[in-house]
């Protein structure tokens, strides 16, 4: 059975690729800061915060010892923040930068050192559309972003001699609590700007994982796509 | 405990020494280079060695370490020119951790 570790599961796109996975055969690994309300065979949930480096290090060597290693890691987990830059705090930038960016390095350099010993594993970022279409109202979202589709580039070459490939996945908007606060005029306005006009499914992202993560996808590393037709 | 990580070490470097057979490996000592001088492994054995030394000290002492440095990659004063500079950058990380 393989093992996949999914972070920011308790909910939104996360608790669907859990169900999703979990149904395809995976065996999956997840984690958010709250408890999940939820219980399912083959799934296993840890509760902390993906840029506490000593709790990621803790839990991703707790998983690769209790399975024998890590074949899928999914850096779902994100928080955004929808405000004119004139009008959001520093902290708010450093919080969504810590979920993003920090948690997205922490979880890739844990579990790639766990995957290279095995010479083996896919990775898949996510970025977003926010960030090729730089929208305003979301500097610090669509920065933080950004430096994840960049890191995502960097590490696929650092990573590719052992045989890790690393991709990210840029969901348009997709119905959660992530863009609750965003207002329908706001959305049609964003999906103006995309090819394909229609709000973002969730299966439209684990169409695109899927084939990110498939072992013939190997020669598939370091790109960045985006949903509905954005580039 | 310098001793029990300097075994922690020359345990990893053993196992990964099977597979590359290098002959200035083969007996390791304190003075034993790892990496960035003439001799030594390269980047990708490194990593592997450093995740085998993570693995072990957590397995020996229950304590979680994050052998990532600053200078990891600049030979002079890098934490894996040689065993002793690596043992004693172990036994800081975890002082640190714990
Ligand atoms: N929905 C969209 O329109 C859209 C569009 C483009 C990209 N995306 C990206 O897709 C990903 C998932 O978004 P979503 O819409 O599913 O968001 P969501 O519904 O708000 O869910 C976010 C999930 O991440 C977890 N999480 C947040 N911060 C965390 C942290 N610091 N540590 C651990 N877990 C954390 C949350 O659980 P806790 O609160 O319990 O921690 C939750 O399970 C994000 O990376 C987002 O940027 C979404």
């Amino acid at each position: 059975m393989n093992t996949m570790l999914i972070t920011g599961t308790r909910k939104g796109i996360g608790r669907y690729l859990v169900d999703y996975y979990i149904e395809r055969g995976y065996r999956v690994v997840g984690c958010s800061r709250s408890a999940p309300d939820f219980e399912i065979e083959n799934y296993q949930h840890h509760e902390l915060d993906v840029a506490d480096e000593k709790a990621v290090a803790k839990m991703v060597r707790a998983v690769a010892k209790e399975h024998g290693g890590i074949d899928v890691l999914l850096n779902n987990a994100g928080i955004a923040s929808m405000n004119h830059f004139l009008l959001t705090p520093l902290r708010t930038v450093e919080q969504v930068f810590a979920t993003n960016v920090f948690g997205t390095f922490n979880f890739c350099r844990e579990v790639s050192k766990v995957m290279a010993k095995r010479k083996y594993g896919r990775i898949v970022n996510f970025a977003t559309v926010a960030a090729p279409l730089k929208l305003e109202g979301e500097a610090a979202y669509a920065a933080s972003k950004a430096a994840v589709a960049n890191l995502t580039q960097v590490i696929a070459k650092e990573l590719a001699d052992f045989n890790i490939t690393v991709n990210a996945v840029g969901p348009t908007p997709v119905a959660t609590d992530l863009i609750r606060g965003v207002s329908d005029d706001k959305i049609n306005d964003l999906i103006g700007l995309q090819s394909v006009k229609r709000m973002g499914e969730y299966r439209d992202i684990s169409n695109v994982v899927d084939f990110l993560i498939q072992p013939e996808s190997d020669f598939v590393t370091g790109q960045v796509i985006y949903l509905g037709g954005v580039s | 405990m310098k001793d029990q990580i300097f075994e922690i070490i020359k345990a990893a470097i053993d196992e990964l020494n099977e597979e590359l057979e290098y002959d200035e490996l083969k007996d390791v000592t304190p003075e034993t280079a790892i990496f960035g001088g003439e001799s030594g492994i390269d980047s990708l054995s490194l990593v592997r060695l450093v995740v085998d030394v993570e693995a072990g000290v957590s397995e020996a002492f229950d304590t979680e370490v994050t052998l990532a440095n600053e200078k990891a990659m600049s030979s002079r004063n890098s934490p894996y020119r040689n065993v002793a500079a690596f043992t004693d950058f172990v036994l800081a990380c975890l002082k640190d951790a714990s």
